[in-house]
């Protein structure tokens, strides 16, 4: 990727007039969005609305499945993701992901960690980089005995939080958050937003989330999404505000009746 | 009116029960079956691999003691000495030039006096079974019918047997040869299949893109699975042994074995059952490749991986243990095919070792099917033994993969 336009602008991720099809299949239309620098921003909405469509197309990962397209821009520090010279492997190393089931590798914890830092080119202390991952994850004192141990052998909650350490480890600008504590108990979920809550002041968060109350504490900005209800039943954006606003006040009539629970 | 209509089930426990307990006996017989026919089949070879032999000697070998020194502590000049007053010049001069004296060793010029001169004649064998039911009466037969022959309980399968080269006297006769015959061809098989192998069931599962023509490739990997293997001997023979004649003889290599003027040569051989083995490697290959969870995949792009990073890291390692297990199925399917080296043309006898993949070969299927086909009582039991080698040789190469395969699936 070319140098950063504006590395200090105050929207990380610009998204304009985005749409994600799948094959002839529009599954989300025409999302404009702005994301902030240091914030968490949450996209809400019901199963199958195309929040998790939403978020893969803002690093690229959408495709990895055969037969994806997009139109429209997503802005990276300015610079369009999908410009014909953009390595998409590159957008990814800028742009990590946290997925909803808990997915280590099937290596050490310590491994874990360094294996994106050294395919990455990183030629630093590992050690340091592992512990300091695994210490901004809030993992490292429930770990540092058995960093040799299986990834696989942790709680649920814990290989969340080591797989948001390894996303950490190589120093991405921007993580991607699909439902990441949707598999975990209310304690392990109440340590990935804590969690969450100290990233921001490094990195800047997107989160997709079933769970209101989630999106209602961890997140600065909301984004509602929901199909459009036209023939074909595509997902699109139907508003975005301030979290304080979209769960007090939003605009939106489906709004207000989504995060009140009357329907979704 | 609107009543409830009644849904009437009928008490059937006891009845599924039953069909239940049927299967399960039908399902235990049929894995009886299979037992008893493995059994049969290990008694088989066993039975004919032991027993009661009656060997009369041309030459008694005690009457060839030297000055007093028994055939087995003579050197070898004296060994020479011995075979030279016993066999006509003639032969001794050809056996000169097939290979000079001062190049064997004592032990090959020890073996020629037996074969030369003792000549051990196996006059009755007896299997396993009856060797054991009923020792008295044989003992009595051998003292009434071959009063000079000696009554021994014999093991056609000895470290004799896995020394001693092919001979067409069937007691001095071993597997030898064939062995080496076999392991060679297996090497340059797994060799070449392995890795062709391996690879393309990478393309087509990582790579390719899901067209008419890859589906068309895919689609005919797995019918070529199934192709008689003889088929692969025909085009062994058009490809490696006539085509591809100056490489496989290793002329090109400026490589001439004065034995071999042609491709017939275990890299022949070794590439032909490559071909054979391929598409088994890459199904299994393929289908292991397939099974390493999405996740995985994603969490590797997801870290700003490449695909060959992605491959080489996550798939392979994790696809391995499958991959090992396909590799396995072609070792086992390979030693045992007979068929296409025959097309290829192993030969049937020959008496060197294969030193090179450019040597002409026999390897052990070969040598069992030459012997089973002899009219000789005795070369049955050789087959026997050699059966018994090619067992252990195939359960030994699959105990290495099978130790590999557990090695990388450790778990973490």
């Amino acid at each position: 990727m070319a140098q950063p336009v504006s590395s200090n602008g105050k929207y990380v991720l610009e998204v304009k007039n985005l749409s994600v099809f799948y094959g002839d299949f529009e599954a989300v239309t025409n999302v404009n969005l702005n994301i902030e620098r240091n914030k968490i921003t949450a996209i809400i909405g019901p199963s199958g609305c195309g929040k998790s469509t939403l978020l893969r197309a803002l690093n690229r990962m959408n495709e990895l499945v055969p037969g994806t397209g997009v139109s429209g821009e997503v802005l990276f520090n300015g610079q369009n993701l999908y410009a014909s010279h953009v390595d998409p492997v590159e957008v990814r190393y800028r742009i990590g992901m946290v997925f909803q089931k808990p997915n280590p590798f099937p290596k050490s914890i310590y491994e874990n960690i360094a294996w994106g830092a050294r395919i990455h080119g990183y030629k630093g202390n590992m050690d340091e980089l592992v512990e300091f991952s695994l210490r901004q994850a809030a993992l490292w004192e429930e770990v540092k005995d058995k960093l040799d141990q299986s990834g696989l052998a942790l709680s649920g909650g814990q290989q969340q939080r080591l797989c948001i350490a390894r996303a950490l480890a190589v120093q991405p600008q921007v993580i991607l958050m699909d439902e990441p504590a949707s598999s975990l108990d209310p304690l392990a979920t109440l340590k990935i937003e804590e969690l969450m809550h100290e990233l921001k002041k490094n990195y800047t968060i997107v989160i997709v989330t079933h769970n209101m109350q989630q999106a209602a504490r961890a997140s600065d900005y909301t984004a509602m999404m929901m199909l459009n209800g036209g023939e074909t039943r595509s997902g699109t954006m139907i508003e975005f505000n301030q979290t304080s606003i979209i769960f007090t006040r939003p605009k939106d009539k489906r709004t207000e009746g989504y995060v009140t629970g009357r329907f979704g | 009116m609107n009543r409830k209509p009644v849904f009437q089930f009928k008490d059937n426990l006891a009845s599924r029960n039953r069909s239940g307990l049927t299967w399960r006996l039908v399902f235990q017989a049929s894995t009886i079956v299979g037992i008893l026919a493995l059994t049969a089949l290990l008694f088989n070879i066993l039975n004919q691999t032991f027993g009661y032999t009656a060997y009369e000697a041309r030459v008694d070998p005690d009457s060839l003691a030297l000055n007093g020194v028994s055939l087995e502590e003579q050197t070898k000049a004296q060994l020479i000495q011995v075979l030279q007053t016993r066999i006509s010049s003639g032969a001794f001069n050809k056996l000169e030039k097939d290979k000079p004296f001062a190049e064997r060793s004592r032990q090959e010029v020890y073996d020629l006096i037996y074969d030369r001169v003792v000549k051990y004649k196996a006059v009755a064998i007896w299997p396993l079974w009856d060797s054991l039911m009923r020792p008295a009466e044989i003992k009595q037969t051998v003292a009434q019918d071959f009063p000079t022959a000696k009554l021994g309980f014999v093991s056609w399968i000895s470290a004799d047997f896995l020394r001693r080269q092919q001979s067409s006297d069937p007691v001095l006769a071993g597997v030898r040869t064939a062995l080496l015959g076999s392991l060679w061809t297996i090497a340059i098989t797994i060799l070449a299949a392995f890795p062709l192998g391996v690879g393309a069931a990478i393309y087509l599962e990582e790579y390719a893109s899901d067209n008419w023509l890859n589906r068309l490739i895919r689609t005919n990997i797995n019918n070529l699975a199934g192709v008689p293997s003889i088929i692969y001997g025909i085009l062994g023979l058009a490809i490696f042994v006539r085509t591809l004649e100056k490489v496989t003889s290793g002329a090109l290599f400026g490589f001439v074995d004065p034995t071999t003027a042609n491709g017939r040569t275990i890299l022949s051989a070794g590439l032909t059952l490559a071909l054979l083995v391929l598409p088994l490697i890459i199904i299994n290959a393929q289908e292991a490749i397939r099974a390493v969870p999405v996740s995985l995949r994603r969490a590797s792009y997801g870290l700003g991986a490449t695909k060959w990073q992605t491959v080489w890291a996550h798939v392979l390692p994790n696809a391995l243990p499958g991959i090992l297990t396909g590799a396995i199925l072609a070792i086992s399917r390979a030693i045992g095919e007979t068929a296409p080296l025959v097309v290829i043309g192993a030969s049937t006898y020959i008496t060197f070792d294969p030193n090179s993949p450019f040597s002409k070969f026999t390897t052990l299927p070969i040598q069992i099917y030459q012997w089973t086909s002899r009219p000789q009582d005795e070369f049955r039991f050789l087959a026997a033994a050699a059966i018994l080698v090619l067992l252990a040789l195939l359960l030994s190469l699959n105990a290495v993969a099978v130790l590999l395969r557990n090695r990388f699936s450790r778990r973490w």
